[in-house]
């Protein structure tokens, strides 16, 4: 990951702050859906939005049938994720349009290493147990090390989930801490499975830990869960990443993942990020999106940026 | 024009605009000139004056209206009545298929209504479409309803006829939503002025409503100046007005209607608090903030332009509040991106610089956001005025626009305390994550609609309307049909006022003299004892009722009853102006208390009002015995009375636990209820008719209902009042919740009715009173209730007891509770 901020150490558990979480779900809801209605953007405006989206993109595939040859199709796509004769005509020929980063189980990072040499784009692996981070925790831990080994940049880490849902917050922390360590350079982006939380305060306190124990990122969902990505979820981990950032100056990603796959949605999350976190959030280095048919939708409103026709998806080359 | 890579790499917003083409060719179909709306038709009006409208945010002309004149109003008022006649016996459930029509018609037409009222107010097209436009048709659905349910659920009520309808032009479409849709529900014809700045939607509106087959005259539409708004609230042949707009303009119209038997609901100004405490969700009421004083550019009645924030949390609110408002975006109404459009005019623009600036001489920090506006257009940013204290005009007055002023408060008690620390009353918000503080706070604060972690939310099934100076009446909700109905005995008051001599040159002298009294002194020799006896009769001369003590009248004046043929029955204290403070003083004095009368519970009131009619009850033959001796009526009919006086007291013993309120069916996802509250401290002028039962079936729904009372007795036959405070006395009632002070009625009412503290007056003397009650009522916008001298039947249930005098005695609270963890 190519960032520019300093990278986020960790801070001691701050149990009062964690405990004196208000959230108010009916507000919430409320913010979310008038922000919907408050922003949005047309034109060249519209295209630049579209384009910036691909890039935050974690090219993600995470399913049992993966093989190399389908990591490898996916690592062209995302090295190329705009047809070059769309580019040309947007006036962006040559410019270094690709997406965040591939997302991969383990096993497949070392073909996704193979597949993007020279890219520059980083390799994201899931680790921990993923999706439901329920192995013991020698067994995450070494996923993590073995993943790093074989070349991911960036570990995609599960929590445990009954330390939020028990409220064991120091476990939970202690445990996240042990992770940042595997780590070492690879940066940690901490999903919080908020489909699998209770309420919307538990995923504020569940940011809040999770930064303090060194996260670089955090994120919804593994997209496994029967309720992924939401809007309301996401309003509440960028006002935990505000608050963070105003108490210790360290700069949090946000992930949001699962369940977004049209234009529409992605400037929605793009609106939510520039008003309540800042343009900053708007970059891969602070924002990506966990999907793998996004891209698609965004490459189809593109062509119709330029051509004024709606496209047919089976002219867009597939992942 | 900046390439794809450089906003690539900004990612900054662009113009999003809302097309105006619709609209302009719409106001070209009528060559941007319009005439009266009349019978369905527009009306030209030859030689008229016209009027240019503009759209704020560009300068632009609009269109020209015409400027009403009095042929005009005469006209409009004449086809709303001839359409009455036919309209009022329309059946509810055809009515209510004309309101669902047209409520369906405004969605068929809802974006041109959408981007006019942009375009004329200046206000976003986000709000006008997502906000105004879906509350209008919302409007007409929900009193659809309410016509088809009328006849049996309202079967004891009857239209009230012709309305004069005036609205402001903050919100152009929804305020005639809130006017127009309950008056024809009910069976009433309208004549509705909009605000000078914004008549185009209400014109567009015209056109929706007749092609919705409304039939002729039942809306009619004049556009003016204030002076067609004075012809309209002073035609004879309007029977009632309801307006929204300034406090100001709400006391001349509350003059102007005074005595003549028009109804009339004033929905007036505000400065409404929002009050945050420690264990809030501070993001969500920095959202709040922003939904309470930066909606509509703040020209909202019940924005939320007071914060009051808990000292310890302010530094880091006032922060993350300024961090918000770097975030908004302020621009053309018709961009869909934009969080602000234009304020109305550039009057209105000044008046509101005019604030700010008065805010930083007061000593007040004034926050602006480094955020751009367009270049030209009458656009002001969003302000935040911290460091001010309560005395300061900012924080006093209301300034109509986009300025927060803010306080801080160190306990619950004193921010309740600093939340009611104003003249107005209209809404208000609190801001808690404890649903004990919250709902505490809502109840306590004295407003028409309190919202909890929430603000500026609204929905026709929930009443809106203001305490205190924020007006009175209620629009929306069931509650909101009163103000457009009379019960069905009762005919339009035409009150007999020729008496007066009201023209400008003697208006002043005249009210000088009302309730003018010297006091009285001895009898005059010869007028005897009514009841001797072999010894002479033990003198028994009752005193002033005041806090529960028997107190003799400050002025040590005395003023002698007689009886039939002359004869004296007794002798009472003539009150004056300080035995009317005293008991005014007594009356809030236990209505605030730790286990003040508002406070206690119904089950508590309804065992007092029991043991008043026991008490009563066991007084019987007395009581029925000098009302014999005071009036000469048989004794048959005043046993009749005190049987129907101790009935009565059982009925409002029965209504103090039953008439609390309702949950409402808003579109919350949440609680909203309304709560019947009691009105406070009510001053009370009894009908010369029954002296006992004309005292009992006020004085017992006033208190039942938790208010307490200053009451002025029959001045004739006051001592079945004064016999009525030893049964008091005996029957448990707290001092104070009631107070008796005996004299001239219209000199008492006057000190009562001038009294700023004083919450309401209920008269029942003459037309000439009923006037000056309702008239000088406008200095502190008391609620009043005259009898405007005409002729009650107390020993009427349906006249003399029951809903009529529960309304009169509670003012309804909203309360918005919204669910969910």
């Amino acid at each position: 990951m190519s960032s520019n901020h300093t990278r986020n150490p960790g801070t001691p558990l701050d149990l009062d702050w964690v405990m004196g979480a208000h959230i108010n779900k009916s507000a919430v809801e409320r913010r979310v859906e008038t922000l919907q209605k408050r922003r949005t953007v047309k034109k060249d405006w519209q295209a630049a939005w579209l384009l910036r989206a691909v890039t935050c993109i974690d090219l993600t595939t995470l399913a049992g049938d993966d093989t190399p040859g389908r990591v490898q199709r996916l690592c062209a796509k995302a090295r190329q994720p705009i047809r070059p004769d769309m580019l040309e005509r947007l006036g962006l020929a040559g410019e270094p349009i690709h997406v965040g980063a591939v997302c991969v189980y383990p096993n497949r990072v070392a073909d996704a290493v193979h597949a993007l040499q020279g890219s520059g784009i980083p390799v994201a692996s899931v680790a921990t147990g993923f999706p439901a981070g329920q192995t013991p925790l020698p067994q995450r831990i070494a996923e993590i090390e073995q993943a790093v080994e074989a070349g991911a940049k960036e570990i995609d880490v599960v929590i445990a989930r009954n330390y939020v849902l028990t409220g064991d917050w120091k476990a939970m922390y202690d445990e996240l801490q042990q992770f940042r360590e595997a780590c070492g350079d690879a940066h940690m982006k901490t999903i919080l499975a908020t489909g699998d939380l209770g309420t919307l305060k538990q995923v504020y306190q569940a940011s809040l830990v999770a930064m303090m124990a060194g996260s670089d990122f955090i994120k919804t969902s593994t997209g496994k869960e029967s309720v992924n990505a939401t809007l309301e979820v996401s309003l509440v981990m960028t006002r935990a990443i505000r608050e963070y950032v105003d108490r210790f100056g360290y700069k949090i990603g946000f992930k949001p993942a699962g369940g977004i796959s049209s234009a529409k949605q992605a400037m929605a999350w793009q609106s939510l990020m520039k008003e309540e976190l800042g343009d900053e959030w708007l970059k891969n280095d602070l924002f990506r999106f966990g999907a793998s048919s996004l891209l698609t939708d965004l490459e189809r409103q593109l062509y119709h940026f330029i051509t004024g026709r709606y496209a047919a998806k089976h002219h867009m080359p597939m992942g | 024009m900046s390439t794809l890579l450089d906003l690539f790499k900004t990612m900054e917003y662009g113009p999003a605009p809302e097309s105006p083409a619709a609209v302009n060719a719409w106001l070209e179909e009528h060559g941007r000139k319009f005439g009266q709306f009349i019978n369905n038709e527009w009306g030209t009006s030859k030689g008229a004056k016209y009027y240019s409208s503009f759209n704020p945010s560009t300068g632009e002309l609009l269109a020209e209206t015409a400027q009403a004149e009095k042929k005009d109003v005469d006209a409009a008022v004449a086809a709303a009545r001839t359409a009455f006649e036919s309209w009022s016996k329309t059946p509810g459930v055809a009515r209510a298929r004309y309101l669902y029509a047209i409520a369906r018609n405004i969605q068929k037409h809802h974006r041109l209504l959408a981007v006019l009222e942009s375009m004329d107010n200046g206000k976003p097209i986000r709000e006008s479409r997502d906000v105004d436009v879906p509350l209008l048709a919302r409007h007409f659905y929900y009193y659809a309803g309410w016509a088809q349910l009328m006849e049996t659920e309202l079967r004891d009520y009857q239209p009230v006829g012709v309305i004069g309808q005036i609205i402001p032009w903050n919100f152009p479409l929804m305020m005639l939503a809130w006017k127009i849709a309950p008056a024809i529900a009910m069976g009433n014809t309208v004549v509705l002025k909009p605000a000078s700045y914004t008549r185009l939607s209400a014109l567009l509106f015209a056109e929706v409503v007749a092609e919705a087959g409304l039939p002729p005259g039942v809306v009619n539409i004049i556009t003016g100046s204030g002076m067609a708004g004075e012809m309209i609230v002073t035609h004879p042949d309007v029977d009632k007005i309801a307006f929204t707009g300034s406090t100001e303009i709400g006391r001349t119209l509350r003059q102007l209607t005074a005595g003549t038997g028009k109804k009339i609901s004033l929905e007036l100004g505000g400065k409404s608090p929002v009050v945050v405490f420690e264990d809030a969700d501070l993001d969500a009421a920095v959202e709040g903030v922003v939904d309470a004083i930066w909606f509509n550019q703040g020209q909202v009645c019940c924005a939320g332009s007071r914060l009051i924030v808990q000292e310890n949390i302010a530094p880091r609110f006032i922060q993350k509040l300024k961090t918000r408002m770097s975030h908004l975006r302020v621009g053309d109404s018709l961009d869909k991106a934009i969080d602000m459009g234009a304020i109305v005019d550039k009057s209105q623009w000044e008046a509101v610089d005019h604030w700010v600036k008065t805010g930083e001489k007061e000593g007040g920090e004034v926050f602006q956001p480094d955020i751009p506006l367009p270049a030209k257009g009458l656009f002001y940013k969003p302000t935040l005025i911290t460091g001010l204290d309560p005395a300061a005009s900012t924080v006093q007055e209301e300034i109509f626009g986009p300025v927060l002023v803010s306080l801080t408060f160190r306990t619950p008690g004193e921010a309740i305390e600093l939340a009611n620390n104003t003249r107005y009353g209209l809404g208000g918000s609190v801001w808690s994550d404890n649903i004990n503080l919250a709902l505490d706070a809502a109840s306590k604060i004295k407003a028409g609609a309190m919202w909890v972690n929430c603000h500026n939310v609204f929905d026709a099934a929930a009443g809106f309307g203001g305490y205190r100076e924020s007006g009175f009446g209620r629009e929306g909700g069931r509650e909101g049909l009163f103000e457009y109905v009379r019960p069905k005995w009762m005919e339009r008051p035409q009150p007999d006022l020729s008496g007066m001599r009201l023209d400008a040159a003697n208006v002043s002298a005249e009210k000088k003299a009302w309730g003018e009294h010297t006091p009285p002194g001895p009898a005059r020799p010869g007028a005897g004892r009514a009841n001797g006896g072999s010894l002479p009769p033990i003198d028994r001369t009752p005193k002033m009722y005041i806090g529960g003590k028997q107190v003799r009248p400050d002025g040590a004046y005395t003023t002698t009853i007689l009886g039939v043929k002359g004869k004296v029955v007794g002798q009472v204290g003539d009150g004056n102006r300080k035995d009317i403070r005293d008991a005014v003083e007594a009356a809030h004095a236990v209505i605030v208390a730790k286990q003040g009368w508002a406070m206690r519970h119904g089950y508590n009131r309804s065992q007092i009002l029991y043991f008043i009619a026991e008490n009563l009850d066991a007084r019987n033959s007395e009581f029925a015995k000098r009302i014999v001796a005071m009036t000469g009526r048989a004794q048959k009919s005043a046993q009749a009375e005190v049987d129907a006086a101790v009935e009565r007291l059982f009925t409002y013993a029965a209504w103090a636990d039953k008439y609390g309120g309702v949950v409402q069916e808003t579109t919350l996802r949440g609680i909203t209820v309304a709560v019947n509250e009691p009105v406070g401290v009510i001053g009370i002028a009894c009908p010369d008719e029954y002296p006992l039962l004309g005292f009992v079936s006020l004085m017992a729904p006033a208190i039942a209902r938790g208010n307490t009372v200053v009451m002025i007795p029959s001045q004739r036959f006051p001592l079945s009042a004064t016999d009525f405070y030893q049964v008091l006395d005996t029957s448990d009632v707290p001092g104070g919740v009631v107070n008796i002070v005996t004299g001239d009625r219209d000199h008492l009412t006057k000190t009562l009715v001038q009294h700023e503290d004083v919450d309401a007056v209920w008269y029942f003397g003459s037309a000439e009173g009923s006037y000056w009650v309702e008239y000088e009522s406008a200095a502190n916008m008391k609620r009043t209730w005259v009898g405007y001298g005409l002729p009650r039947d107390w020993m009427d249930r349906e006249q003399g007891e029951g809903h009529e005098f529960l309304h009169e005695a509670t003012q309804v609270k909203n309360i918005w509770a919204p669910t969910g963890e």
